[in-house]
């Protein structure tokens, strides 16, 4: 069981604010990702999940129970770091065994869980190892398999890919989406990648100066963004919000539109603009449109067999349906 | 880009560096020297350097004059002592510093090096007076406490660099891996923290060794250290001079032993941070 629920929980460092009242219900078994861009106040909210940092007020329930004042070690969570956190002084095994040796299982259990962990996550062979002599990929691997031996109740992730290069990012990313899989068990993660909270998540949660500005699943909300920050913030590359004399056509302040959404065409359309830079990933192309008369840089995802080169003439039309409206408090207009 | 190095400047770079390494070694290697000379030849015009005959005749006159365990065993409780009761004090407060800091730790740190700049002779009549007054004079333990408390700062200083170094991540790692204050830093903070405990023990054994403004104006018979030792055969006329070597000799070699057994160890206490 895993059930995590904050009842008006702030925090406040000195006179500094970061966490106004809060409310939020993360159920057993779920994969919740909080994103946001840096400061705001994510790693906060998973610190003070954790333990690891005291609520300023409020309260936070683990399976039921008020948590609010038991320290972490006996919360029942385990927590994969950023930087590993790994020992340094001690091998793989003994990394793996340290919250198990803490907890007072006997040695055969203990040895049990190491095996079938270091199995799981293709450690056998390192375990006599010490942190310094493993990969970056391996010292994630190790850092998860002290978490999963503990059998938790929610693990916790602190951007635990962040210091990977790209190509490892997304095999890790898939390694952890498996175990969720696998395990069943309650997963906070935190990380300011919407790409990870899109890929991975059974639920987002975006925040900003420690508000949370929409809780929903990756598809909610990219399809119907409660208000302009996250729609600007999911997806990749970012809406494109145009305001003035052209949203007001549309009786909104503000008017969204994904790059994915935008026709293009060399003859006619809504917008005419000029060819920035191009971006070809290959299956896509982003271009990037100037002078518009819009907003400072119009993006349009086209398919990546059409040629067009810097500097053409183009024609863009916003498929409208899929357009997404604005007031000028920032909010969703349906 | 990687600098050049042609052979002969390799040469020429190490004929200076053992040039420079001879001349700071060179007054120890003299006293040496003197030391298994006849007073005669110690004060030789001009002075004579290996070409003389050797005598141990110095270290057995000293040696029948004075008691020299007796100095020895002084100086290695006074340093050790003091070392070990400084680590006592200055491990809980350098945690602290490093760990839990507060607004107001960098200054606590600044005072307290700037207690070093205080001529020691400027307390001495007070301690002095303290120590009479506490039958503490010629005692170990006086000496015991009063090093301790001046190489205080160096040791705080030292472990809190080593211990800043320790990423607080880990440390909260153990907590959330169930480790209770106690588990943390038996089985996490100090086994990572030993290699800057041990060369900060080392260095303040060296110090404390070394100190001769207390030693000799604390002391007279009971509690005088190998300081005293060499003191003791100081003169004002300057005569007896190869004596004087064999009494210096013997008072400096442990901790020149000592030290070279450990000079990997002290070298990366002293610059440990300055790169990373």
């Amino acid at each position: 069981m895993g059930q995590i629920k904050l009842n008006q929980v702030t925090k406040s460092f000195g006179d500094v604010n970061v966490i106004p009242p809060l409310d939020l219900t993360i159920e057993d078994g779920e994969f919740t990702v909080f994103v946001g861009p840096s400061g705001c106040g994510k790693s906060t909210l998973l610190r003070l999940i954790a333990g690891l940092e005291d609520i300023s007020s409020g309260q936070i329930q683990i399976d039921g129970q008020d948590a609010t004042n038991v320290p972490p070690a006996k919360r029942g969570l385990a927590m994969v770091f950023q930087s590993y956190a790994l020992y340094p002084h001690m091998s793989v095994r003994k990394n793996i065994a340290f919250p198990m040796k803490m907890a007072g299982i006997d040695e055969a259990e203990q040895n049990r869980r190491i095996e079938s962990a270091a199995k799981a996550l293709n450690l056998t062979d390192y375990l006599d190892r010490r942190p310094g002599q493993l990969s970056g990929g391996q010292r994630q691997r190790v850092a998860i398999g002290r978490a999963i031996v503990r059998e938790p109740a929610a693990f916790l992730f602190d951007e635990p890919l962040s210091n990977l290069d790209a190509a490892l990012r997304v095999g890790m990313r898939l390694e952890i989406s498996e175990l969720h899989k696998r395990l069943k068990t309650t997963m906070i993660y935190v990380t300011h990648d919407q790409v990870e909270a899109m890929t991975m998540a059974d639920k987002i949660v975006v925040l900003r100066a420690g508000n949370i500005e929409q809780v929903g699943s990756p598809l909610d909300l990219y399809h119907n963004p409660r208000n302009e920050f996250v729609a600007g913030f999911i997806g990749s590359p970012k809406m494109n919000l145009v305001t003035g004399a052209e949203a007001q056509k549309h009786g909104a302040t503000t008017v969204g539109i994904r790059p994915e959404h935008i026709d293009v065409s060399t003859t006619e359309g809504t917008w005419k603009g000029r060819v920035g830079v191009a971006e070809h990933l290959g299956s896509d192309t982003f271009l990037h449109i100037h002078d518009t008369g819009l907003a400072d840089l119009v993006t349009v995802r086209i398919n990546g067999d059409i040629q067009v080169s810097h500097g053409d003439d183009i024609y863009l039309t916003p498929q409208l349906d899929k357009l997404h409206k604005f007031g000028a408090d920032g909010l969703r207009i349906n | 880009m990687a600098r050049a190095v042609t052979q002969q400047r390799k040469l020429i770079n190490t004929a200076i560096a053992w040039g420079i390494g001879l001349l700071i070694f060179f007054p120890i290697l003299w006293t040496i020297l003197t030391s298994f000379k006849t007073e005669a030849t110690a004060i030789a015009d001009p002075p004579v350097f290996l070409n003389f005959d050797w005598t141990l005749e110095n270290y057995t006159a000293v040696m029948e004059r004075s008691n020299y365990a007796k100095f020895l065993w002084n100086s290695i409780i006074i340093a050790g002592g003091s070392t070990l009761l400084g680590i006592l004090v200055a491990v809980p407060a350098a945690w602290s510093m490093a760990f839990v800091p507060s607004k107001r730790t960098k200054d606590i740190l600044l005072w307290m090096l700037s207690t070093k700049m205080l001529p020691a002779v400027g307390v001495l009549y007070p301690i002095y007076l303290i120590c009479i007054k506490f039958g503490l004079l010629d005692s170990r333990l006086a000496l015991v406490v009063i090093l301790m408390l001046m190489n205080l700062p160096i040791i705080v200083w030292m472990l809190y660099t080593y211990f800043r170094e320790i990423p607080g991540e880990i440390l909260e790692a153990a907590r959330m891996d169930g480790a209770s204050l106690k588990e943390e830093i038996l089985y996490i903070l100090t086994p990572m923290a030993v290699p800057g405990i041990a060369s900060t023990l080392l260095l303040n054994f060296i110090l404390a060794w070394n100190e001769a403004f207390w030693t000799l104006n604390l002391t007279a018979v009971n509690a005088a250290p190998l300081t005293a030792f060499i003191a003791s055969y100081s003169s004002p006329e300057g005569l007896f001079f190869a004596k004087l070597s064999a009494a210096s000799t013997m008072a400096i070699a442990p901790i020149l032993i000592l030290g070279w057994f450990s000079q990997k160890q002290l070298v990366s206490g002293l610059t440990f941070g300055a790169v990373k």
